[in-house]
């Protein structure tokens, strides 16, 4: 019950849809948070227009999250704009590694809308409770009835975008009583290729989704429950336009069960345990494109176990939390190519060898309000983790280029961090650095052969790579009364033995039409930072604006400029609401992009600015309501591309869409 | 419970009897292990089992092993012997690479030795072996036709240099390839006359392997050929994935004049002197 109270609390926290926390005075809890993005429909300050828009979407309104683009569908995540490697995204804290090698598979494409109720974004090293990041975490949380509603409610609902004729059909179902709650939900999602500004088709940017998630909960007594969680997801004919290769099909299964007790003692508040369960499995194919080199499967498989226990506890003007974890993942990929020769015998590599992956970790977090205004948190967590390459014929091809490569490799990876809040009447500040490891990726370390289509390069992994090193500084100022709030925040990030892929240029690529080598290497450091300022009045009650800033930059120590940075970016919204009706109008741009990296192949991103208009009305009568929200992005059909789209593919051009949402609950008479 | 402590008394009592065993010597190896019998060639006082790991002679480098057993039957272990295969054409002959034959290493009856086809015989022309061997004192002949088939990948390459003499290339390893730095080695012949072929020393055998199938891209860190103590020439083949490799060669003389070969470059995708592989 706490937990939702808190949760509850966050979203009353909330100005609108994907926009951070402004000043609470009072709550620890969200000071904590650097961000949230409200994904719940039912959730009243839900804002986004579209309330059925992928969950992709939903993420990229946050300031501090960028979505590379490849295709219409499994944007990937980018925090801070670090690239993925260097954040953790969790669903309800359980670890899920994507099968795909070319990172077309993000964690967030496994999962829906409807199976969540908000993802918690935060930053740098205190993400690190459920592993090592430096870049933050995101964890998507699931959405759960809880007990004691005595209710049974559903929603039905279906959508319509006309631009790629996404069709959106799902329900969930909701029973909660005092000591049992269930939920079941499902989602079908089917989009054709859809069109830019200049009406040209883009080829290859169909998807198709289906999603069935199931959870239920018992109250075993007052102060303890138990819990199960079980996603299915399956993606079809998802098309790349901006890559060679397609996905003919991309499956999860995700499974936990948790314990949960509550008030073990004054101090003790809360402990949770859970044990989960994912299977991801992935195939990359080219059979839809006509003309190919030369035909090629590249499937994937990861299989993630793992368990955490949380406890939390407060103790006079102390807050404290304590997370211990262990996961083990198993990645395994595969390319075969079929030889135009029908004489000849398929090629085949293992592009990931069988990487087994153990980690365990510890992660402490203290809050202390040390003064009435004053709140001092520190955090601090290690990790053991190992890789093991399992599979003899991928470590013999790995030791081609490492011949005395060992199949082990044992890292210790470290963390810690502190900031101090100061609250002062209607003002916050927060100021904190923090210092975090991370270890090299699958792909970074094992990797073999991995053909990126942005620089057009083979990668190959490299198994002695140092571990990744982050020293950071963030800070925030925010205002907020009745009718302004405004936030400034800024992140810096200085990278120790920075990651990076180096032309080797002595190597024969393997990819025909590839135009070299890569291996990851490390540069002394690269340098990242980012900030953001958003700002909102309430002109009248029920009109508001709201704008927002972003600007990022990432280098090297040789001032070489880091691929996919945002440049300036900003957003503008006009938003009116008024009993059941809501209206918005909103412009989203950019300037051209001036610091980005030739050396990964990318070119400036144009400027641009679109608009969109959005509004919708809600009928209600005793508990049940009807919502039908309408209307329409990218609204005078601008033709552009960003910096995170993928080789520069144009974006959607005009886009009407139409949900409706019908919802029905039902009181349940109280039994016992 | 009470099937757990069953299997505890038996695998005991397993363990117990593997130990009494143990005193016992251990029976004679199998000499002619993973070796298929391709062919007995014989005369009136003997018959000879020639093997090979395929069970055939094949163009390019082939071990074959042998037992000579008499007409009663019984092994001779104390045969010195020595061979000479002709390869018989409609208006010429010659010969071919070959070794001395010794006792096969750790074995009482069975001998060993290398022979290279450089080329496949049919019915018109043809390659004889003749085997002379001799047991206490007295020598033996036995000269038989036998069979040699091209294989569906090249091992062997019998060419002329630009020195205007004739080489023989035959691969022995990688026998077995696989996606890994190879160890490579090959045998290297100069033909004297048609009928003796000698060993050429202190050249250098550059390779370069290449995918035809796709696109025709190389593979890193291989290690070019020399040649060491046995004459053998050893280097590090790497194959970065399985299906159909062409090893471009070039043949360069002691003192760095490439005599054969031409380098993978530009437009020219392939090399006139290669080995194939294909796994």
């Amino acid at each position: 019950m706490k937990q939702l109270l808190c949760c509850a609390l966050l979203l009353s926290g909330l100005s609108s849809a994907g926009q951070t926390v402004p000043a609470q005075k009072d709550s620890v809890k969200v000071q904590e948070l650097s961000g949230v993005i409200v994904i719940s429909r039912q959730a009243s300050r839900n804002k986004n227009s579209n309330l059925l828009s992928t969950l992709d979407q939903y993420l990229s309104s946050h300031e501090q999250v960028d979505l590379i683009k490849r295709g219409a569908y499994a944007w990937e995540l980018m925090l801070n704009g670090l690239s993925s490697e260097r954040s953790v995204i969790t669903i309800d804290g359980m670890r899920i590694y994507g099968a795909c090698t070319d990172k077309m598979d993000p964690v967030s494409s496994y999962v829906e809308t409807t199976n969540l109720s908000r993802a918690d974004v935060k930053n740098g090293q205190s993400g690190n409770a459920h592993g090592t990041s430096i870049g933050g975490s995101l964890d998507l949380v699931r959405k759960k009835s809880g007990f004691g509603n005595n209710r049974f409610s559903t929603n039905i609902f279906s959508g319509f975008e006309s631009n790629n004729r996404q069709r959106v059909l799902g329900t969930d179902l909701q029973y909660s009583r005092s000591r049992w709650y269930s939920d079941l939900d499902f989602t079908i999602r089917k989009a054709a290729n859809y069109r830019d500004g200049k009406k040209q088709e883009i080829s290859y940017s169909q998807f198709s989704k289906f999603n069935l998630s199931a959870a239920a909960g018992y109250k075993i007594d007052n102060h303890s429950q138990v819990e199960a969680s079980v996603i299915y997801d399956d993606a079809r004919d998802v098309g790349y336009p901006a890559l060679p290769m397609d996905v003919s099909g991309a499956k999860a299964v995700i499974a936990s069960l948790a314990y949960t007790k509550h008030h073990l003692s004054n101090t003790w508040q809360e402990w949770e345990t859970k044990l989960y369960h994912n299977k991801v499995t992935h195939v990359m194919d080219d059979t839809k494109r006509p003309v190919v080199p030369i035909r090629m499967d590249m499937p994937g498989w990861s299989t993630t176990t793992g368990m955490y226990s949380r406890i939390e506890g407060a103790l006079s003007r102390h807050q404290f939390k304590l997370t211990a974890t262990a996961h083990h993942n198993r990645s395994l990929a595969e390319m075969t190519m079929y030889p135009n020769d029908p004489a000849e015998k398929d090629m085949f590599m293992l592009t990931w060898p069988d990487v087994h992956t153990w980690y365990a970790g510890i992660f402490a977090e203290d809050n202390f309000m040390f003064h009435r205004k004053w709140t001092l948190t520190g955090s601090a967590g290690a990790g053991y983790q190992q890789h093991v390459v399992k599979d003899e014929s991928g470590i013999k091809s790995l030791q081609i280029f490492y011949p005395d490569m060992p199949s082990v490799k044992n890292r210790f990876l470290k963390n810690i961090g502190w900031s101090v809040q100061y609250q002062p009447g209607n003002w916050r500040f927060s100021l904190g650095s923090s210092y975090s490891e991370r270890a090299p990726g699958v792909s970074e370390g094992y990797g073999f052969y991995l053909f990126n289509s942005f620089d057009r390069f083979d990668y190959i992994g490299n198994p002695g790579l140092k571990n990744e090193q982050s020293f950071s500084l963030n800070g925030t100022a925010s205002y907020a009364n009745d009718r302004i709030s405004v936030k400034g925040q800024g992140n810096w990030f200085h990278i120790r033995n920075y990651i990076l892929g180096v032309p080797a240029p002595g190597l024969i690529p393997m990819t025909i039409g590839a135009a070299g080598i890569k291996i990851y290497e490390q540069v002394p450091f690269a340098t990242v930072y980012s900030a953001s300022l958003n700002a909102s009045y309430a002109i009248v009650s029920g009109l508001s604006i709201n704008g927002k800033a972003i600007y990022r930059r990432g280098f090297t120590n040789e001032q070489l400029d880091l691929p996919m940075i945002q440049p300036f970016s900003y957003g503008g919204r006009l938003q009116f609401s008024r009993a059941a009706f809501f209206a918005e109008a909103s412009i989203d741009g950019a300037v051209k992009q001036a610091k980005y990296s030739q050396l990964f192949g990318e070119t400036a991103a144009p400027a641009y600015t679109i608009a969109s208009l959005g509004g919708g009305y809600q009928f209600k009568w005793k508990e049940n309501s009807i919502q039908v929200r309408v209307g329409v992005d990218n609204l005078f059909n601008h033709y552009y591309t960003t910096f995170a789209d993928w080789n520069r593919v144009p974006r959607m051009g005009r886009n009407f869409f139409l949900n409706l949402i019908i919802g029905l609950t039902e009181p349940l008479h109280t039994v016992q | 419970m009470k099937s757990l402590f069953i299997w505890g008394l038996l695998s005991l009592a397993l363990l117990f009897t593997a130990c009494s065993k143990s005193d016992e010597k251990p029976a004679p190896a199998d000499e002619l292990e993973g070796l298929v019998l391709v062919k007995t060639i014989s005369n009136a006082t003997h018959a000879i089992d020639l093997y090979t790991a395929s069970g055939k002679f094949e163009t390019g480098y082939n071990s074959i092993y042998f037992q000579i057993k008499t007409t009663s039957g019984s092994l001779v272990d104390n045969a010195t012997s020595s061979w000479m295969p002709v390869m018989k054409m409609m208006n010429m002959s010659h010969s071919c690479p070959f070794s001395v034959i010794e006792k096969k290493q750790g074995a009482q009856y069975t001998y060993q030795g290398f022979i290279v086809f450089q080329m496949q015989g049919n019915d018109m022309e043809y390659w004889e072996l003749s085997l002379n061997y001799t047991i206490n004192g007295q020598t033996y002949t036995i000269k038989e036709r036998i069979q040699v088939t091209d294989p569906i990948r090249r091992k062997v390459q019998s060419v002329m240099g630009s020195d205007n003499k004739r080489y023989v290339l035959a691969m022995m390893e990688p026998s077995n390839p696989k996606v890994a730095l190879n160890d490579m080695s090959v045998l290297l012949y100069t033909m004297t006359n048609m009928m003796q072929f000698d060993p050429v020393d202190n050249y250098t055998i550059q390779i370069d392997p290449r995918m035809p199938g796709m696109g025709n891209h190389g593979s890193p860190n291989n290690i070019h050929l020399t040649q060491g103590a046995d004459k053998i020439y050893r280097g590090k083949l790497s194959l970065t994935m399985t299906g159909y490799w062409k090893i471009n060669l070039q043949l360069q003389n002691a003192n760095g004049t490439v005599v054969k070969g031409e380098p993978v470059a530009g437009d020219n995708e392939s090399s006139s002197l290669f080995f194939e592989v294909e796994f």
